[in-house]
């Protein structure tokens, strides 16, 4: 009964979301009052059915309800109770309705946070939304409805993939599809203006905290990701540039990109058609992510099954989608015009030139992804475009980018100096300089320039923050006051640049990585990394649904054992898997990483990895996401209509 | 720039978002209709004859080496597996009602002992006409064999015509194998 009135509140939602697509995009053409207030009232009854749906299959799955397929196929009896419900998404139909469940969340929050819109923007911004939304729907109601019930039902469930029985992946798919989705507001909010034919300051305003947010959890979510994928897979590895982790760079890049070019918009009135572009190509760029990922096409150790027709069904609602918004581009944006004007050297060059890198790296990084299936079908050759394509192509487009990183937050709008700017980085340069000698002389060339660019980032953002606060020129009270005073906007960006910089400096410091596979027997070590690693003992451990063989391996350092750690292989009977969990140790700037891979003849197959450098990855991606959080609680943003004041000059972001 | 660029400028997102629809449009129907796979893996062998090989064979009995694969009576198949491999024993039902249509099996055994070996033999059949064992595993470099099991159709004159990797299926056997085996026989 319950999946049935979820079946029933899903087909409700999209007759609901198409009329909000009518009436909001209808309404302000018709300068209909009562139009302009359904919209809201019809998007919160949206989010309402969509989200009475998903609570319908989440009960079906926490009472393991087996005739629903989506449950039977999934989950099992033995399933503990966090994974039944993070089960819900970890498969191709759940997921799909949680990516329409946030979707509509987005347009509930429009609704109502944006009462400051004009009505006719926000009804706008919510039609476009409510046509979206309505599409997607369809598809899931159509090709792949999560409530298909089976008769009879099957004893028990096949249980759920043991990889995936993990609380990151409790926490991986919400972040990153509110992030992908959260791009779909930044959209409406671009198509509106389209329809509109104007854009303003106000519109960058208005429009930016959406942006901010969506790139928070984007940035959160492949963070997540990322650090699943290492301490998971037992492979050591953070970033395969496979095509489902590229899908997930993709808006990343033009999302950051979007994030800075509409400060320009705020501050300046200028890159208006340029913004609206990056609007439509990040969101286009989630949708093909979501997607064509599962449409097949791309090969990928991601396998989220899907049949051909879904296939065909995703391109033609991509195509109504992009395309659409691609022709309104073409037909509406050559009537926007910039209005202000700036020299060839100031912060609106600046974010520019970071467009511009950020766009070639997203170009690189598209074409890569998809050319081995195009150059299929133009070629009729096989062939994969791996890891060595993407690391020799995307680390010199991301040189220039970091260098500009430390000089662009000092740069003035309209017209700046660059050497001033320069003398006042000094600091920054001769840290950097230091770092890059020292690491040559030990003949590590990339780890020495990816160090070096890191601290580059972050001491100039350092120096941009003692700058503001006139650090060690006024007395340290004075100092902390004036941080305190400070837009959080602008301590947010600072943190957003000192994350990125974490980051290169933690991806920098792994190319320093050492590892070994080595067979030992009970009692035998080995030497690596200048540590003594010695495998003491195998023996049987119980598990909740699973029974494992754990490893108990000691590392000494100069013959003084200081850490003993636990490798397991877990074999789950219900699904004739066998995974690995490795045991890693971490004191926040260098991890010891032991992986039990096989076990023969009474020794032990295992992977030892001594990772510097490798936490910083993931806090550099945490800290980025955490400055985006502290930029959006800035004051400007919660305050009702905009409206110009004069901010003093150098505060501004 | 003139206005006529202008809009030519801000229409070549619609020309190139076209053309990748257009693109993945044709690569959807054509996994359709089976003439792709995103996850087809390329083989040198294809068009060729396998690279020299010699090889012992299980249990006493004789191996065999690229000679004898030179001019076989009629089409056949090869077929890589492994006892340690658990699609290769899932596969194994299906390569006896191959055996059993008539259709020559020959198997090559990759890195794999010799008493394992005869016990999957013994525990999951036989169906292979001769057996062949790689147990330094340079020949399936060679061969260019990504793993097991991994299965080669070899035409009358010797030329490799098929690689499949992965446990053969129904559909795998329907749609690829049987129809090479009308067309070279």
């Amino acid at each position: 009964m319950i999946p049935e009135l979820g079946h029933f509140c899903l087909a409700m939602a999209v007759a609901i979301a198409c009329a909000q697509g009518v009436v909001g995009i209808a309404g302000p053409t018709l300068k209909d009052p009562r139009a302009l207030a359904a919209a809201p009232l019809l998007t919160l009854l949206h989010f309402t059915a969509i989200l009475l749906s998903f609570l319908a299959l989440v009960w079906a799955g926490v009472v393991s309800d087996f005739t629903v397929e989506n449950i039977a196929d999934f989950s099992s009896a033995q399933t503990p109770l966090l994974y039944r419900i993070t089960g819900i998404w970890g498969n191709h139909d759940g997921s799909i309705l949680l990516w329409c469940l946030i979707l509509s969340l987005c347009g509930a929050a429009v609704a109502l946070g944006g009462r400051q819109l004009p009505a006719s923007l926000r009804a706008r911004v919510l039609g476009v939304l409510g046509f979206v939304s309505c599409g997607f729907l369809l598809f899931t109601l159509a090709v792949s409805n999560p409530f298909t019930r089976i008769w009879p039902p099957p004893l028990d469930g096949a249980g759920m993939n043991p990889i995936l029985q993990d609380p990151g992946l409790a926490f991986h798919p919400p972040v990153l599809y509110t992030g992908y989705v959260g791009f779909s507001v930044a959209f409406a909010f671009a198509i509106a203006a389209l329809i509109e034919g104007r854009i303003d300051a106000a519109w960058g305003r208005w429009v930016r905290p959406w942006v901010l947010l969506s790139w928070c959890f984007l940035t959160a979510g492949i963070t997540l990701g990322s650090w699943w994928s290492y301490y998971t897979l037992g492979w050591g590895g953070y970033w395969f540039w496979d095509p489902v982790e590229n899908a997930a760079l993709l808006p990343w890049l033009t999302g950051t990109a979007l994030l800075h070019c509409a400060i320009v918009v705020e501050k300046r009135e200028a890159l208006k058609a340029w913004t609206v572009l990056l609007a439509i190509a990040t969101f286009s760029l989630s949708l093909s992510g979501t997607f064509l990922v599962r449409s097949g096409i791309l090969n990928s150790v991601h396998s989220f099954a899907a049949a051909p027709d879904q296939g065909l069904f995703i391109l033609v609602l991509l195509a109504i989608t992009i395309g659409g918004s691609l022709l309104l581009f073409a037909i509406r944006a050559p009537v926007l015009a910039a209005t202000g004007i700036y020299a060839p050297i100031s912060r609106e060059s600046a974010l520019i030139l970071n467009n511009i890198f950020l766009c070639a790296i997203t170009a690189v990084v598209f074409i890569g992804t998809l050319y081995p299936p195009f150059a299929n079908l133009l070629f009729g050759i096989q062939l994969s475009v791996g890891a060595p394509f993407f690391n020799q192509t995307v680390l010199p487009m991301a040189g220039p980018i970091i260098l500009a990183m430390g000089v662009g937050p000092l740069l003035r709008w309209k017209r700046a100096d660059l050497l001033p700017v320069l003398q006042r980085l000094w600091l920054a340069g001769a840290v950097a300089l230091l770092v890059l000698i020292i690491l040559t002389v030990t003949k590590h060339l990339i780890a020495a320039l990816g160090l070096a660019g890191g601290a580059w980032v972050v001491m100039s953002a350092l120096t941009d923050l003692a700058e503001r606060t006139r650090l060690f020129r006024v007395p340290l009270g004075a100092s902390l006051g004036r941080f305190f005073t400070l837009p959080r906007a602008a301590i947010g960006a600072t943190l957003g640049h000192i994350g990125f910089g974490v980051s290169v400096i933690g991806i920098a410091a792994m190319t320093l990585a050492v590892q070994k596979v080595v067979v030992l027997n009970p009692g035998q070590s080995t030497m690596l990394g200048g540590y003594t690693w010695a495998l003491e003992d195998i023996h049987d451990a119980p598990g909740p649904d699973y029974s494992q063989r754990v490893a108990d391996v000691v590392v000494s350092d100069n013959g003084k054992p200081f850490m003993t750690l636990h490798p397991s292989r877990r074999f789950f009977t219900a699904q004739h898997v066998i995974t690995s969990d490795a045991a890693i140790r971490t004191n926040g700037f260098q991890d010891i990483y032991v992986d039990f891979a096989d076990e023969h003849d009474g020794g032990a197959e295992l992977r030892l990895n001594r990772h510097p450098g490798a936490p910083e990855i993931w806090f550099g991606g945490l800290i980025m996401a955490l400055g985006g959080f502290c930029s959006l609680s800035d004051r400007r943003l919660r305050v009702g209509a905009p409206f110009r004041k004069r901010l003093p000059s150098g505060a501004t972001v | 720039m003139s206005p006529l660029r202008r809009r030519l400028l801000f229409g070549t997102p619609l020309v190139v978002a076209l053309a990748a629809g257009g693109g993945f449009y044709t690569i959807l129907r054509r996994m359709q209709d089976d003439t792709y796979d995103p996850h087809a893996l390329p083989s040198p062998l294809i068009g060729k004859r396998p690279p020299a090989f010699t090889l012992p064979g299980v249990s006493g009995t004789p191996g065999f080496s690229n000679t004898d694969l030179l001019a076989p009576p009629k089409p056949m198949l090869v077929n890589w597996f492994a006892s340690w491999c658990a699609p290769c024993q899932e596969e194994v039902p299906m390569l006896q009602a191959l055996a059993a249509a008539g259709i020559t099996i020959w198997g090559i055994a990759y890195q794999d002992k010799p008493a394992d070996l005869a016990a999957y033999l013994q525990q999951f059949g036989n169906p292979y006409a001769r057996i062949a064992t790689d147990q330094s595993g340079l020949t399936a470099i060679n061969w260019g064999v990504y793993g097991v099991p991994e299965t080669y159709f070899i035409d009358k004159t010797g030329i490799v015509r098929l690689r499949y990797a992965g446990a053969l299926t129904d559909t795998v056997v329907k749609t690829q194998i049987m129809p090479l085996f009308k067309q070279y026989s």
